[in-house]
């Protein structure tokens, strides 16, 4: 079961750079697709991947990471982006970001049909 | 303009002349940036064998073959008839996931794809670590795969906003899937040459590209 979270704006904006990391990250491990609402900077991005990299293990594989409305025309964020345009209407979909746990990125580039299926649930 | 005053612009002229002579032959700080298996140990041999006759990096069909940051110093490139000073730094590169099972395909005990995995983490933090202390970038890509699945757009992103000059380099034309036209539409914003490191194709047109971003 493919599992998503969505984070807005509101939730992270007062947090310092390494919260907001630390918070996306746990959600990550905790095997869920993150929808963010807004975009971090290069700087959150390089110390995202920093940390990242720090807490690969066994059971954690890393993340995939991608800004909608960046260079996604044909690989697995535009399968999400746009069945999520549908789902997650009122939000503005232009700034988003999504995080992926690695595992699971690679399930749904072997899958693409898994997505379809999960915004069917959550309608 | 009195005789004293006429003195010190000379005077600056000079420290002008002086100063400009350190400039051009300041070394530029070139880091090989780009995904797994792009080639980027590839084109730092092929560089450094082009200007110093030696190779500087182990190459591998094996991901995460660099682990550490490697660097040939003073390579002394001409073109176009100009010449440049550069110390070529070729990093891991940087990825956001690393599997230690992507190892075992290679005939590697257990023991041995975790360590390596966790090396390939270290030289990650190392690689970003490292852009703080490059002039210039090249990004290499592997010009047969899809350049919107290759996670190279964050550094991109880290360069341009502190302003480091980029250039991205579509590697492996010598392949016949090789697709060009596909990275520069990835990325139209950018200067893109494609090359054959292992080939040593085109790397006159590569010269004159890295010679026209640092300028
Ligand atoms: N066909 C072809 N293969 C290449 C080229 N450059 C590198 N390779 C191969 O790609 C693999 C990875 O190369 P390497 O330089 O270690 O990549 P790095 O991980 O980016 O440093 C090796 O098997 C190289 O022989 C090229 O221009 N053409
Ligand atoms: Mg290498």
């Amino acid at each position: 079961m493919l599992r998503l979270q969505f984070i807005p704006y509101t939730e992270i904006a007062s947090l310092t750079s390494e919260n907001k990391i630390s918070k996306v990250l746990r959600i990550a491990k905790n095997n869920r697709i993150i929808l963010l609402e807004g975009k971090f900077s290069p700087e959150e991005e390089a110390l995202l991947i920093e940390r990242t990299m720090s807490s690969i293990n066994r059971r954690f594989k890393g993340i995939e990471i991608c800004s909608v409305g960046d260079y996604s025309k044909e690989d697995w964020v535009n399968k999400i982006k746009k069945s999520l345009a549908k789902m997650l209407l009122g939000v503005n979909a232009s700034g988003m970001t999504i995080i992926g746990p690695a595992s699971i990125v690679k399930e749904i580039k072997r899958d693409p049909d898994k997505i379809e299926l999960l915004t069917k649930n959550m309608r | 303009m009195d005789k004293a005053s006429k003195n010190t612009m000379g005077f600056f002229d000079y420290l002008k002349n002086i100063l400009s002579i350190f400039q051009f032959k300041k070394t530029i700080r070139l880091g090989l940036y780009g995904p797994v298996n792009a080639g980027k140990s590839s084109l730092a041999n092929r560089i450094s064998l082009d200007w110093l006759g030696e190779e500087m990096s182990a190459v591998s069909k094996i991901p995460h073959e660099t682990r550490e940051i490697k660097v040939k110093e003073k390579v002394r490139i001409n073109s176009n008839g100009k010449e440049l000073d550069f110390n070529l730094i070729d990093t891991p590169g940087i990825a956001t996931k690393i599997d230690f099972e992507d190892f075992l395909k290679y005939k590697m005990s257990k023991k041995e794809a975790k360590r390596r995995a966790k090396e390939a983490t270290q030289g990650v933090i190392e690689a970003i670590k490292w852009l703080e202390n490059v002039d210039c970038v090249l990004v290499v890509l592997d010009s047969t795969e899809n350049p919107y699945d290759q996670v190279n757009v964050t550094i991109i992103g880290n360069l341009a906003a502190r302003d480091i000059p980029v250039l991205i380099v579509a590697n492996k034309v010598d392949l016949r899937r090789a697709n060009v036209k596909r990275v520069e539409s990835a990325f139209p914003q950018y200067k893109v040459i494609g090359v054959s490191a292992l080939k040593g194709k085109n790397m006159e047109g590569f010269y004159k590209e890295l010679f026209d971003i640092v300028r």
